[in-house]
């Protein structure tokens, strides 16, 4: 619009006014269409890429942005669940959350918990990426180890938490006998209810269960790598280890990310597994921050603590993703 | 494509309709509960009343009990309780309920003509649900809740294997108990077996030998404040544990049991005594008919004050007071503490009457509970509470205990502290 | 020749390393699902007692009574029809928003998209109650929509970030010259994204299925109507206050974890598939 605005002002200045007045007037209007055209057309477009996430927003904001204000405000109230929710009578401020902060067992529980991360991070993935690249090549019964290896994640908490109690149980113990047939019988323990090794053994069942979810994901990563660079750098006379460095690993970053994250918001928040094996004993050796908040939300009927021990859970781990995040993509500048 | 996305469509359309709530014309009450053992025994229940009176009681059952008080509680945050429901936790969440106005008033039609309803039912089950005048909660005193079985807690003992090492009869003091448990180790036996993973079960033990070694108005003063919890003689009762441990008198395993394993050794033969609920003739004879088995308080320790067992109402029902059809549901209660029907139940669940006319042919090792029933005593009669977090504290210190991370002396102090930070909390409200 | 042999054994070594060591992870995998099959076919009285996996006397009818005392059969099809619709609702949605934030312009659009990605970083354990009252005042408690978008919710924000991430690879060399074609925004979604995000759309599906199929504790707060109710309530029922049914209990399980491992093996299919008609040019 512009540069045919311009043109024709250059004209007038230079004084050579081939066209009549009414001929440059149309011209400028139907620019000034076409500049509105453009504008109603991308406001449109627009318009319409909303349209493609309008759903997801829409159920997004009525199932959790509402309900998370709602626990906002809660935190900083006092009620016990059950009275007549009054928001001035009950509203405390942010002492629940200077409780919280003194709070040793909270702390603890978060601590537990990232222990049994931490764990996951390292060698869960790491086996479920062993398995996926042994199930990538074209093995015999590759097929049949893919489904295999998916059961665990399958199989309900209730029946996870029944055998393993059975497996780890101090006199009847499967573990145990073994350990006893091979000759190691001092190393037999109580298993779940040693403080020692209580939390080790609920981790490596969380583990167990777990690492199925890795193993899928990274496979379906590992099936987008398109072969012909796996055959390129084969013929360039690459060993397994310097394609996976060259290939697999760049490509994979992305999903590698994306596992760790989810490793590590789906870890934090286990707790069926606990209530069910050892309810967050002996003691407190196994509690983790959401068993605490149901034991403050239902056993001591301190809804507005609950609140806020679930809205500091929730900084922590979108601190903990940030920082991921941050790191993975520093990771990829390097 | 298309064909999918039509099959979608048309799933869609038909979740989206009407949800199959047929208008009665019959005049009916609902009752929400929480005991998946009795749904056949209730669902009875329900058609033998349809019978005799015409009025349909629907029973839904949400189970487990964690689950179930969540939804009550979401329920009456939105006014829509049923018509029964029950309250499941402590007396101060009871008091809350009662104070909001969900609760509706049973005093008037327990003492109506001269108390017939009331004299039918055991003073101890009535306890539970009653406030007393002056109590701590604040709530206007009376009757608010009915229970429609009573049980208590003592210890068992497995007859075989006692006999197994020479032992005739159960022990009755503590010193007793230690010497039995040597013999049981000798053999190989376990001792008690409980569910302490469950801390109320621990909090339990712990109050009966509590009782037993101070009193009641001693262990009700330092609820109140008034004894501190670092008294030598809350030392001695810890220390019980402690010699538990040393003596090597607990099944392996025990701090993190619940209750329904503890059940499942005991009943198996795998450990001599158990410390559980009357409910547990039920359980046993399912696991193993053949079980020889008696119920006995727990030995004592001291013989200054009587040992006390926990008792009193099992499953107690409340009535809404927003409900429609309040007269029906109290018609209904009224129906289902009458004889028969408790007669009924008893029966069926291998449980304990509310009634005080309907213990028949109930097996030897129930009527040992029943007779019982004059030494119980129940957190929710006391007309005092702790704070849950000196709850927390006390039972999973024990739980230190026994696992040897904690000295008893330690654990005092300890429970101590936290008692008088949440002290200083309530003066500062 | 001798080159050749090496290699030939030391691919053999490699092979059989690896082929122990799936061996050894899948006994693991494979030991509690045998013994929860095992375990529904004892009798109450000898479940913890009798040690071995498979009893002498097997007692195929847990299975019948399992189904009819659980009162499986409306519950089964009330656990199909959230799962069907709820993971065909997230693929749809998931999909469509996952596309926008990854290929189209639009303000606000960074934003939402870290709202969305907040949400699967700050769990709500115990935004029961708020639900609740929400959906009341919605008038959405007891029916099947309230509890389906409910359940479309709770796998939203991982899908969407799964599907972003894929779609992200997805060349735009592609894309443009379809657009030059004259493919509208919605015909590459459809024709080129889906295909293409075929492995990560597999473990959506199976993802969601598995949360919809599992769920319980949402289930038992929305639903007030028994025969709304999924497949997880009836398996409640066998387990009491007092006594859990234990071989019955198990039977149940069994039955519910069957359809479950069907779909996985349909879908698992798709994630081998990948990219095999050959669209991507080196």
């Amino acid at each position: 619009m512009t540069k045919s605005a311009e043109a024709i002002f250059m004209r007038l200045l230079r004084g050579v006014y081939t066209e009549p007045f009414a001929a440059a007037q149309d011209k400028l209007r139907e620019c000034a269409r076409n500049d509105v055209k453009n504008l109603v057309m991308k406001t449109k477009t627009i318009l319409q890429n909303y349209l493609f996430v309008l759903p997801a927003v829409l159920i997004f904001s009525i199932f959790y942005i509402y309900p998370f204000y709602k626990v906002f405000t809660l935190s900083l109230c006092q009620w016990d669940g059950i009275a007549r929710f009054d928001f001035a009578k009950n509203f405390i401020g942010l002492r629940n959350f200077i409780e919280l902060f003194q709070d040793k067992i909270w702390w603890s529980a978060m601590l537990q918990a990232g222990y049994i991360t931490l764990i996951a991070l390292t060698f869960q993935n790491a086996l479920a990426l062993m398995l996926a690249l042994a199930c990538d090549r074209d093995i015999k019964g590759g097929n049949i180890y893919r489904v295999i290896f998916y059961l665990p994640p399958v199989l309900s908490e209730v029946v996870v938490g029944l055998v393993w109690k059975w497996i780890y149980d101090g006199n009847y113990g499967l573990l145990n006998y073994w350990l006893a047939s091979i000759g190691l019988s001092n190393l037999v323990t109580d298993w779940l209810s040693n403080p020692n090794t209580a939390l080790t053994c609920v981790t490596i069942i969380h583990c167990w269960k777990g690492f199925g979810w890795g193993f899928i994901i990274f496979l379906a990563g590992l099936q987008t790598i398109p072969r012909q660079l796996y055959e390129a750098a084969k013929v360039d006379g690459a060993s397994s280890w310097q394609m996976f460095k060259s290939v697999t690993l760049p490509l994979m970053a992305p999903v590698f990310m994306l596992v760790s994250i989810l490793t590590v918001l789906g870890t934090m928040q286990v707790f069926v597994l606990i209530l069910s094996m050892t309810g967050g004993g002996p003691g407190y050796h196994t509690e983790v921050p959401v068993t605490r908040i149901l034991a403050s939300m239902v056993r001591s009927s301190r809804f507005g603590y609950a609140c806020s021990q679930g809205i500091m859970f929730g900084a922590v781990l979108l601190a903990v993703s940030f920082v991921q995040i941050r790191l993975s993509k520093y990771m990829k500048q390097a | 494509m298309l064909s999918l996305f039509i099959i979608f469509l048309s799933v869609f359309l038909v979740s989206c309709g009407p949800n199959a709530q047929n208008k009665e014309q019959v005049k009916s009450i609902k009752v929400w509960h929480w005991m998946s053992d009795r749904e056949n025994a209730f669902l009875e229940l329900a058609k033998r009343y349809e019978k005799e009176t015409g009025v349909r009681v629907n029973f839904e059952l949400y189970a487990p009990s964690d689950t179930y008080t969540q939804k009550v509680r979401a329920a009456a945050q939105t006014n829509t309780l049923p018509d029964i429901f029950g309250i499941l936790g402590e007396k101060r969440d009871f008091a809350s309920f009662v104070k909001s106005g969900y609760v509706y008033d049973l005093t008037e039609e327990i003492n109506k003509d001269q108390g017939s309803w009331k004299n039918k039912l055991f003073a101890k089950a009535l306890g539970v649900n009653e406030f007393e005048q002056g109590n701590s909660f604040e709530v206007k005193p009376g009757i608010y809740g009915i229970s429609i079985d009573v049980t208590n807690i003592q210890m068992l003992y497995n007859k075989d294997l006692l006999q197994a090492v020479g032992v005739d009869n159960p022990p009755k003091t503590w010193r007793e108990l230690v010497e039995v448990n040597k013999k049981l180790k000798a053999k190989g036996i376990q001792g008690l077996v409980s569910g302490w993973g469950e801390t109320w079960m621990i909090d339990c033990f712990a109050s009966n030998y509590a009782f037993n070694i101070m009193g009641k108005d001693k262990v009700l003063d330092t609820i109140r404040g008034k004894v501190s919890y670092a008294d030598p003689e809350w030392v001695e009762v810890f220390d019980l544990f402690r010699e538990m441990r040393d003596e090597g008198m607990l099944a392996s395993g025990v701090v993190t049991m619940v209750n329904k394993t503890a059940e499942q050794l005991f009943a198996n033969n795998r450990a001599a005594f158990a410390f559980n609920g009357s409910w547990c003739v039920n359980v046993y004879k399912g696991m193993n008919p053949d079980l020889n088995y008696g119920a006995m308080l727990p030995p004592k320790v001291s013989d200054r004050y009587p040992m006390t067992i926990w008792g009193g109402a099992g499953s107690s029902f409340m009535v809404n007071t927003k409900s429609k059809e309040t007269q029906l549901a109290v018609d209904f209660l009224k129906w289902m503490t009458d004889t028969p029907q408790q007669v009924f139940l008893s029966k069926e669940t291998q449980g304990l009457p509310s009634n005080k006319d309907s213990l028949r042919d109930i097996p030897m090792v129930l009527s040992q509970f029943a007779s019982a029933m004059d030494n119980t005593t129940h957190p929710n009669v006391w007309g005092v509470s702790e704070s849950p977090l000196v709850i927390e504290t006390f039972d999973k210190g024990i739980q230190s205990i026994i696992i040897g991370e904690k000295t008893p002396e330690q654990l005092a102090r300890e429970v101590q502290k936290v008692k008088e930070r949440e002290m200083a909390k309530k003066t500062v409200n | 020749m001798k080159e050749g042999m090496k290699y030939k054994i030391e691919r053999f070594l490699k092979d059989s390393v690896i082929h122990i060591l799936l061996i050894i992870v899948s006994i693991g995998c494979l030991f509690p699902l045998l013994w929860m099959v095992g375990s529904s076919l004892k009798t109450q009285q000898t479940i913890f007692s009798d040690m071995s996996i498979f009893p002498k006397n097997p007692m195929w009818g847990n299975f019948y009574l399992a189904w009819t005392k659980g009162g499986f059969g409306i519950y089964f099809l009330n656990s199909m029809l959230y799962t069907v619709t709820v993971v065909f609702g997230i693929v749809i949605i998931a999909s469509l928003a996952a596309f926008a934030f990854s290929r189209l312009k639009f303000p606000g659009k960074n934003i939402l998209f870290y709202m969305l990605l907040a949400a699967m970083m700050i769990p709500l354990p115990g935004s029961f109650v708020p639900l609740y009252v929400l959906m009341t005042r919605l008038h959405l408690i007891n029916t099947r929509i309230g509890y389906i978008l409910c359940m479309i919710n709770v796998g939203l924000s991982f899908s969407i970030y799964l599907l972003k991430t894929f779609f992200d690879k997805m060349p735009v060399e592609l894309e443009d010259a379809a657009r030059i074609d004259g493919c509208s925004r919605l015909g590459i979604w459809w024709n080129m994204a889906l295909p293409l995000a075929k492995p990560a759309i597999a473990v959506i599906v199976i993802f969601n299925s598995l949360n919809v199929w599992n769920e319980y504790i949402l289930a038992t707060l929305i639903f007030s109507s028994k025969n709304l109710m999924p497949l997880q309530r009836g398996l409640m029922i066998f387990q009491g206050i007092h006594i859990t049914e234990y071989s019955l209990l198990m039977a149940g399980m069994t039955i519910t974890t069957l359809p479950i491992i069907l779909v996985y093996l349909i879908m698992q299919k798709h994630i081998i598939k990948g990219i095999t008609t050959g669209v991507i040019v080196g």
